[in-house]
């Protein structure tokens, strides 16, 4: 309580309400997007995570072009070294450059799982939000039909389309999309069918808004940052999966590298030279763990629960 | 409204029902053979307690459900062929609706300048951007809110300014017709007055005709012309509000008159309150009869057995009750 | 009615307590001090955001643990402080001493479990009793909340209950453990008049025949004025009027009170007349004004008004107020206090 102003007699006129204070709103204007940016930014884990992995995306882009290697270069003089200066994780069994082909294959490893998970929540955010918003019949086969898809085992499916399509970066962020979007879809359905049944979508119907125009302005951009944390939280699931493919030998073909092939060809030096199985190993780690530690931040950070109402 | 000035009818509702189906054997029977007449440029209240029905009644004028049985006639045209273009543009244009929770009214990603423009967007395509904004901030202006509102995001608003871009909104089509569903119920009752003011002030401005409905038989009182009390779908009383406020027939409009909290130590001390026992009973697979009779002070056999029909008692007093 | 200090059950002096949000310290209850004797109905009325659900909650410490805070104050329990209570003494006290009903029925009950069994959970960790006892505890309990056929809804489940009976099983849990003060926050807000008539008469039952103190939490005038002995206003965190029911309608001394009673329709009110609503919005709590909180929004405000809350100025036994207009310098507005009641 402020005591050191003075309350002089000319205090107590009588000035009346004082409302132009008060109808204009102090705070800074912020839109959903900035104030989520905010909480991640406050979040350390999930900022840390965020550094970590553009810095790896930016290794991933430019070790490969500046490197003074080429990653299918094989150098039969030089074969499993150790870590040195002139390489710093040292070579494989032909005698590449691991720096180079860690990176290359980052590049590989980034690209599959950022598009296959891209694909399953473009298509799962599509199929969802159609069942959802239609309802009814159509609903009701798209569901069945989602039902059928989820009873077949992911992998066999996956494996039956490696096999027809044959190996490579584009088939199998295919092989992968094809049973991958269901999750997504399913979820989606379910916050569609929550959201519109909302007083705001029901008065855009009444100011007949066209279906499509309420799909697009007020039900996605309420779901879209669930459908980003989701993203981002499947990304890992993608990335493993390219690595359990590749590491079977179904996934991209040598000497293309990817950090699958590069595990793959690691655990057959693992007694001459573990950096080659461990190197690899690590990048896959520390990416999927920041992935879903960035997912977790997300998550706070979209989750309106948490939104301070006033 | 003068009584005896020719009143031209709006909205005719003839045996309106709605159900909803819940599983194989269970229907909920939530509005059950309404019928009754909107005049032009009257305030329609609706009172009854949660459950009964009102909200669904109001979805209903406003397309928002298909009825199950019953028509209803809008200037003389049944709603079901407003369902389709081209008369379904003309519809959305006359007649619009108000919620009751200004929280989950207003699309919480768009900013109001976006909330209040979606609808003139539609219906006038060749304005330009100053003109759409120029309108944009009259509407605003109307409803007492400002230009510096209009790249706000809803949740930087209180309940009272939200229910405000709420009223904006539906007025940004220049409807004749407005279903008003609870539109202060979630409000504070200082916030709720300067609700209900610009309300009859825009009636007045633009001579539109409302169907007001709430539970708070004071509010309604006040800003009606006519009410319908509704008790688990179906209608048991209706009159002008002085007539019915002053001698109400029905047992259940009675005992919810006499239920109302009044805001003065001594008459609410004083006031004596008809009971009625238990409370309102479920809307699923109604049996025959009074829907009330089971609570009502005064049930005979009849009510337990028999629907009881509207009946005219007095000049426009109807009531559906045994013992009248 | 003259007493002693410890004639009263429970004594709030000083409290304020506040919360961390990420927009910040939210101020939601400050200097707050009131005392509430045996057996009273306290009402304390207000708009949403004035403090008034923070301050019972915080009596029992209800609130989120790690976001609320005590900034200073103490509650004496029967002369007692509990505010450095440990978790374990206020469960102790939650319960038998003071109960607690919560605004919303429909939430506060644990679905997939039996009423009865609920409402026996809470005195069976505590006391050492037979199931019998427990049983004969629990129907005795139903049947004080008004539960007809207690037998039967022991065994029933919250869902297949209606609204105001679960209200009165929320009463009951309240009640369970004989406590002498009963807090209720909003009860009857989700329900319907002709049921929230029901349950107002069960709280002044529980007042005149058992002699347990409710302390009554709403925004509803009209409960204040059909249940309450005492009233406190509260606006912005603060106290701003408190009065025995009577004073307070008749005797409006602060003009938010004065606002809030005009601002309502009644059946009374004419059609033709405009409603008086109290302009603008409640102020912001993240950063409270130094002055009196209404003082943007009053009618008679002053700039003194703006400058330093005013002290509580006694009008009676039972009527004290914060108003710069109560000062010996503040022109008189006292005829604009008065209003018309159809009864007088």
């Amino acid at each position: 309580m402020n005591n050191t102003e003075e309350i002089k007699d000319d205090d107590f006129q009588i000035i009346g309400k004082q409302l132009e204070q008060m109808e204009s709103i102090s705070r800074p204007a912020l839109s959903y997007w900035e104030d989520a940016w905010r909480r991640i930014k406050k979040n350390r884990i999930a900022f840390f995570s965020l550094v970590l992995l553009g810095i790896y995306v930016l290794l991933a882009v430019f070790v490969p072009i500046f490197s003074p290697y080429d990653y299918a270069e094989q150098n039969s003089a030089n074969l499993s070294a150790g870590i040195s200066v002139q390489n710093w994780f040292g070579t494989d069994s032909l005698g590449r450059d691991l720096f180079v082909r860690v990176w290359m294959g980052a590049r590989v490893s980034l690209t599959i799982g950022f598009f296959a998970a891209l694909l399953n929540a473009v298509i799962g955010t599509l199929i969802g939000g159609i069942s959802g918003y239609s309802g009814g019949k159509a609903d009701m086969i798209i569901m069945r039909l989602v039902e059928v898809l989820y009873g077949i085992p992911n992998l066999i499916v996956t494996i039956l389309v490696m096999l027809v399509i044959g190996r490579g970066v584009i088939s199998l962020v295919i092989a992968m999309t094809i049973v991958g979007w269901i999750g997504s879809c399913r979820f989606i359905r379910g916050e569609i069918l929550r959201l519109k049944e909302q007083d705001f979508v029901l008065a855009g119907k009444v100011l007949g808004v066209p279906a499509i125009v309420i799909i697009v302005k007020h039900l996605i951009p309420n779901v879209l940052g669930l459908i980003i944390t989701n993203l981002t939280s499947a990304i890992p699931g993608a990335i493993f999966g390219e690595a359990f493919l590749s590491f079977i030998g179904l996934g991209v073909a040598p000497p293309t590298a990817s950090w699958g092939i590069l595990a793959k060809e690691g655990i057959k030096m693992l007694r001459v030279a573990p950096t080659q199985l461990l190197i690899p190993a690590f990048f896959i780690c520390t990416t999927v763990l920041a992935l879903n530690l960035l997912g977790d931040g997300l998550r706070d950070a979209f989750d309106p629960k948490l939104r301070g109402e006033d | 409204m003068g009584k005896d000035m020719q009143q031209e009818v709006l909205i005719e509702v003839k045996d309106l029902c709605k159900y909803f189906r819940l599983s194989g054997k269970e229907t909920l029977h939530a509005v059950e053979g309404l019928s009754f007449q909107v005049f032009r440029g009257e305030t329609l209240g609706v009172v009854g307690e949660s459950g009964c029905g009102k909200s669904t009644l109001g979805r209903c004028l406003v397309n928002l459900y298909d009825m199950t049985k019953g028509e209803v006639y809008y200037n003389g045209r049944n709603l079901k062929e407003y369902k389709k273009q081209p008369l379904k543009r003309e519809f959305c244009q006359k007649v619009q609706m108000i919620f009751q929770n200004p929280y989950a009214s207003l699309n919480p990603r768009m900013t109001i300048k976006e909330v209040v423009e979606e609808g003139i967007k539609l219906y006038h395509k060749t304005l330009d951007k100053a003109e759409l904004e120029e309108k944009v901030v009259d509407l605003l202006k109307t409803v007492g809110l400002g230009k510096d509102h209009l790249s706000r995001f809803p949740h930087e608003f209180s309940g009272g300014q939200k229910q405000r871009i709420g009223v904006a909104r539906a007025l940004s089509v220049d409807p004749e017709f407005i279903v008003c569903d609870e539109p202060i119920s979630a409000l504070d009752v200082s916030i709720q007055a300067q609700v209900i003011n610009m309300l009859k002030h825009m009636q007045k401005e633009r001579n539109l005709t409302y169907m007001f409905i709430a539970h708070d038989l004071s509010v309604v009182k006040y800003i009606s012309d006519r009410v319908i009390v509704m008790y688990l779908g179906t209608m048991v009383e209706s009159a002008a509000a002085e007539e019915l406020y002053e001698s109400p027939i029905h047992p259940y409009t009675q005992a919810l008159l006499s239920a109302i909290p009044v805001a003065n130590p001594i008459a609410a001390r004083e006031k004596e309150e008809i009971p009625i026992k238990g409370e309102i009973t479920s809307p699923i697979n109604p049996k025959p009869g009074c829907r009330f009779a089971g609570r009502c002070p005064h049930a005979k056999e009849v009510c337990r057995t028999v629907d009881p029909v509207l009946k005219e008692v007095k000049s426009g007093h109807m009531v559906a009750c045994h013992l009248y | 009615m003259q007493e002693k200090m410890t004639d009263y059950i429970l004594e709030l002096k000083n409290v304020s307590f506040s919360f961390h949000t990420y927009g910040g310290v939210v101020k939601a209850v400050r200097d707050v001090s009131f005392s509430v004797r045996p057996g009273e109905i306290l009402g304390i009325v207000g708009e949403s955001g004035c403090g008034k659900s923070v301050t019972a909650q915080c009596i029992l410490k209800l609130n989120p643990p790690k976001a609320g805070f005590f900034e200073g104050g103490s509650i004496l329990y029967k002369g007692e402080d509990i505010v450095p209570k440990t978790n374990q003494e206020m469960r102790q006290i939650r319960g038998d001493e003071i109960g607690f009903v919560f605004q919303d029925p429909m939430t506060s009950l644990n679905p997939t479990m039996k009423v009865g069994k609920q409402i026996g959970e809470i005195i069976k960790k505590r006391k050492n009793i037979t199931k019998q006892e427990l049983r004969h505890q629990v129907i005795d309990v139903l049947e004080k909340v008004g539960i007809t056929d207690p037998q039967r809804r022991l065994n029933q489940y919250p869902h297949e209950l209606s609204g105001g009976m679960k209200q009165r099983v929320m009463i009951a849990m309240a009640l369970i453990g004989n406590p002498k003060v009963i807090i209720a926050d909003e009860p009857t807000t989700s329900l319907d008049v002709t049921i929230e008539s029901q349950i107002l008469k069960l709280f002044q039952k529980l007042s005149r025949e058992f002699h347990i103190s409710v302390i009554l939490i709403t925004h509803d005038l009209g409960v204040i004025a059909k249940l309450c002995d005492r009233v406190l206003v509260m606006y912005g965190g603060k106290i701003l009027e408190r009065a025995s029911a009577e004073e307070l309608f008749y005797k409006t001394a602060h003009p938010y009170t004065r606002g809030l009673l005009d601002s309502i329709a009644t059946l009374e009110t004419d059609k033709n007349a405009e409603l008086r609503p109290i302009d603008g919005t409640p102020p912001d709590l993240f950063s409270p004004p130094i002055g009196c909180p209404f003082a943007a929004r009053c009618e008679f405000g002053m700039n003194v008004c703006h400058k330093k809350m005013p002290d509580e100025v006694e009008l009676s036994q039972e009527h004290k107020v914060c108003c710069w207009l109560q000062d010996k310098r503040a022109p008189r507005v006292e005829e604009l206090f008065q209003k018309e009641w159809s009864n007088e």
